[in-house]
């Protein structure tokens, strides 16, 4: 009797990379259907539209780059960046500034890098400021979460404003986003409570914000639970960004948002438990993790108090992938019977 | 004393939800006899170290326990018969190697009767006075390696060096690889000749003990109750205190060496170094065994603890095989094979040796055969760089980055990646969502590691032997020179003096001339002739 040889372990955990995206996917379900609450069918058309582009551009790079098709459609890595993208960016965007997203994202900072695994910047942010910096009036003109939340806008005007150019009331629809009014009316020279007595604001945020946010939270937590994310990331970032804003809050609170504001604003947690994560293009020593995301937060802090951008989380992400070989080189752990980096 | 022992645990490794342990620890062990066996294949080479030299031939009778081969060379053992008979060849055959590689072995073919004759070694019942030198002479005689995989001759560790102060002597019972199960059932039915291995280990470590004794401590992972309860039973007979078992989590790979003794001791061996560095000596608990049969039963080391499990054979159990055995024959006795067996391994699930034949003999270091189904071999994706590897290393290494780096064969980082501190455990392999196969790139990385020192080891020497050729040849032109010029220098010193004694004579005789013109007037020609040239 002959046997095939192979080399050992010859055990291996139940897991694969489809597994692991698919478990991201979940966790992303609660956010995604508190969103759905506040603002409607916009939600849905976004999340449609981005996972097929995503999908499809997805299939025509592996085609032209001849890579197998279903080894890699079924990662679902492509899902991941696509969902992602279509929650961060406006509900009822119309159908081309999600094309233009996702082409930056999948073909662009994806596969022009050589694909899953290759690529230095975060796909779904790179698409992200592409089209922010492309298109800033589409980007900055969110739903009003009481005029547009489930049923108050219908299917068939949900279909005109994503494919057709929009419909006439639209402008009354939106307004801007919180941290986008704070900014605005600080420069008009308004103190923060001055500028909460506005109707856009809620209990701590945006109305809607705090309910999106603890969503995230919830999810985020859960891939902590089921170790497909370790702490070091969110928990960085977090820390990073109330640090800077406490910091500033405390010396003038007429001035500068408290840190609450900052942690349920904009895409504070859906970046430090969703975004930052992504294993690829972030630092993967538990060291090199806590900077990382530490520096994540302090940007994000930055921009958004003094730089040009309402939301920042993108830009941050991107500045800090940049740092990642850096960060890996200079923070490996110390290993079993050596002596660590300071002698210990 | 049960729990009460710290221990320091790690928190990388794996905890598995099964170690598929249970299927071969349903029944005692069962004692397989040599002497039926229609031929017993003896490799020569059963260690890591030298091979011994042979000292029987083609057609001579030997008796059970004699010796086929003397060790030969610092670090070696010999090899024993056993069983009874005569010796067919010595010749090549397949050992245990995934190539299917040939080695040099003694075929033996039983006459059934099983018999010792005169062979046994001379018994040691005093061990407890016996000098350093005789148990380790004793333990080196009787071919004891270590039984827990690596196979180095126990003599030379227990030979530790002179200015080595000892606080700890390791037992290894954790058996921490999926599968295995033959420390097991040797604890649960050989305990106290295991204890007793211990305290002559302990007793041939005595001049290197602390004033307070040598501590020993027996490391059993906690899923082997049975074994820590026969073990405990058998410490506690004994009423030597130095003697401790410690239940130790269940959590691959804790049976590493390293790795237990930082989990009984908190200290960690220095990477590079060896475990006697801080103190500390490692050996396995069928090690300890054969040392016993060696010193009071006067045994060589003919027979071991063999697992024979998988869904692939009928009656997965524990057996005595004796070495030299087939192991086809010893899957014959566990029921042969089921229609599901597809893969044979030598060792565990995360370590071991995949064989292409069952037609190979079991030695020293086959503790299990593993008889596997077929696995569903998942497509190998690119790595995301999610550290899982990292979290399950045991070393606390990097997999994730040395595998880009080996990948890249940018052997450099590799190394500063520290990769030779990697033990191959698999952990990471395991873990892993693209299901790469990480082990092989550190195998082969090192392997490049090792052929690149050894080129530029060569080519070191052959730069040095150029140089010196060089130098050879330039130092003797250089003398060449040296010599012709000195030889010029004393043929133009000569000349010149040659010269200046001409110029005084001629002065002189000038001066003569002189004296004489003045004395007489003389011819002018002669005055003429005398200037000089």
């Amino acid at each position: 009797m002959m046997f095939g040889t192979k080399t050992s372990p010859y055990m291996h955990a139940p897991q694969s990379v489809g597994q692991v995206m698919a478990q991201v996917i979940y966790a992303l379900v609660p956010g995604t259907l508190v969103l759905l609450w506040f603002f409607g069918w916009g939600v849905v058309t976004n999340l449609l539209l981005g996972l097929g582009f995503a999908l499809g551009l997805e299939a025509l790079m592996l085609k032209l780059r001849q890579r197998p098709l279903i080894p890699f459609l079924t990662d679902y890595s492509a899902l991941v960046t696509g969902w992602l993208l279509a929650v961060a960016l406006p509900p009822y965007a119309p159908w081309w500034l999600l094309l233009i997203a996702m082409v930056f994202a999948i073909v662009i900072a994806k596969h022009l890098y050589g694909g899953l695994g290759y690529n230095p910047f975060n796909p779904a942010m790179v698409g992200y400021a592409a089209v922010l910096v492309s298109f800033p009036i589409e980007m900055t003109s969110w739903p009003t979460p009481e005029l547009t939340s489930i049923g108050n806008i219908s299917l068939s005007e949900t279909l005109q404003q994503v494919f057709l150019g929009g419909i006439s009331t639209w402008d009354g629809l939106t307004q801007a986003t919180p941290l986008d009014t704070i900014k605005t009316h600080l420069r008009l020279g308004e103190t923060v409570e001055q500028i909460r007595q506005g109707q856009a604001f809620g209990w701590i945020a945006g109305q809607g914000w705090e309910w999106v946010s603890l969503a995230w939270l919830a999810g985020g937590l859960w891939l902590i639970y089921r170790k497909i994310i370790s702490w070091h990331i969110p928990v960085a970032l977090i820390a990073a960004l109330a640090g800077m804003s406490m910091m500033f809050w405390l010396i003038n609170p007429h001035s500068y948002s408290s840190p609450l504001f900052h942690l349920v604003s904009g895409a504070t947690i859906l970046g430090a438990f969703f975004i930052a994560t992504d294993p690829v293009s972030a630092s993967t020593t538990p060291l090199g993790k806590l900077l990382y995301a530490g520096g994540i937060g302090c940007f994000t802090y930055i921009i958004r108090v003094w730089g040009n951008y309402p939301d920042a989380i993108a830009f941050a992400v991107l500045i800090m992938n940049m740092a990642v070989p850096l960060l890996d080189t200079y923070t490996q752990p110390r290993v079993y019977g050596t002596k660590g980096r300071f002698g210990l | 004393m049960f729990n009460l022992r710290k221990f320091w645990q790690s928190s990388s490794g794996l905890h598995l939800k099964d170690y598929h342990k249970e299927q071969s620890t349903q029944q005692p062990v069962r004692k397989l006899t040599a002497a039926n066996a229609s031929e017993l294949v003896i490799p020569l080479q059963q260690h890591s170290g030298h091979k011994p030299k042979i000292i029987v031939k083609a057609g001579d009778f030997v008796y059970k326990g004699q010796c086929l081969a003397e060790a030969e060379g610092v670090i070696s053992v010999p090899v024993h018969a056993s069983t009874s008979g005569r010796i067919q060849a010595i010749e090549e055959r397949p050992i245990a190697h995934p190539s299917g590689l040939t080695d040099l072995c003694v075929i033996l073919i039983p006459d059934g009767q099983d018999n010792w004759g005169d062979q046994r070694l001379v018994p040691i019942k005093n061990y407890a006075e016996a000098s350093a030198t005789v148990l380790r002479e004793r333990v080196s005689q009787a071919g004891i390696v270590g039984l827990g995989g690596a196979v180095f001759p126990s003599a030379i560790k227990l030979n530790v060096p002179e200015s080595v102060q000892l606080t700890t002597l390791v037992i290894n019972g954790a058996e921490c690889e999926p599968y295995i199960t033959c420390d097991d059932l040797l604890m649960r039915e050989q305990a106290s000749e295991i204890i007793t291995g211990c305290l002559i280990m302990l007793r041939a470590l005595h001049e290197h003990a602390p004033s307070q004794g040598l501590e020993c401590l027996i490391g059993i992972e906690d899923n082997k109750p049975q074994a820590i309860q026969a073990m405990q039973v058998a410490a506690e007979h004994t009423k030597d205190t130095r003697i401790k078992i410690v239940p130790v989590p269940t959590q691959y790979p804790t049976g590493g060496e390293r790795q237990l003794i930082h989990i009984l001791t908190g200290r960690e061996v220095p990477s590079g170094r060896r475990p006697t560095d801080i103190g500390v000596l490692c050996h396995n608990v069928a090690t300890a065994r054969a040392i016993y049969q060696a010193v009071v039963l006067g045994q060589p080391l003919i027979s071991r603890y063999v697992t024979v499990t998988g869904k692939g054979v009928v009656q997965p159990q524990n057996f005595d095989v004796p070495i030299g055995l087939s192991m086809h024959t010893l899957i014959q006795a566990a029921g042969g094979y089921t229609s599901k067996a597809k893969r044979l391994i030598m060792g565990g699930s995360m370590m071991g040796v995949a064989l292409p034949t069952d037609q190979i003999p079991v030695v020293k270091a086959t503790n299990c055969l593993w008889v596997s189904e077929q696995a569903t071999e998942a497509i190998t994706l690119p790595c995301i760089r999610c550290g899982q590897c990292a979290e399950a290393c045991p070393v606390n290494l990097l997999p994730q980055q040395l595998y880009w780096h080996a990948r890249a064969r940018n052997l450099e980082k590799v190394e500063q990646h520290h990769i030779f501190d990697c033990i191959e455990c698999g952990c990471c392999a395991y873990v892993c969502p693209s299901h790469i196969p990480l082990v092989d790139y550190y195998r082969y990385a090192k392997a490049d590691i090792y052929a690149q020192r050894e080129a530029r080891e060569k080519a070191d020497l052959a730069r040095e032997r150029h140089d010196f050729h060089q130098e050879r040849l330039e130092r003797a032109k250089r003398e060449k020179a040296e010599k012709l010029a000195k030889h010029k220098e004393v043929a133009q010193t000569k000349t010149s003096q040659d010269d200046k004694q001409a110029a005084i004579q001629a002065a002189l005789e000038r001066a003569k001339a002189k004296k004489a013109q003045q004395a007489a007037p003389a011819p002018s020609a002669t005055a003429a002739e005398d200037k000089p040239a």
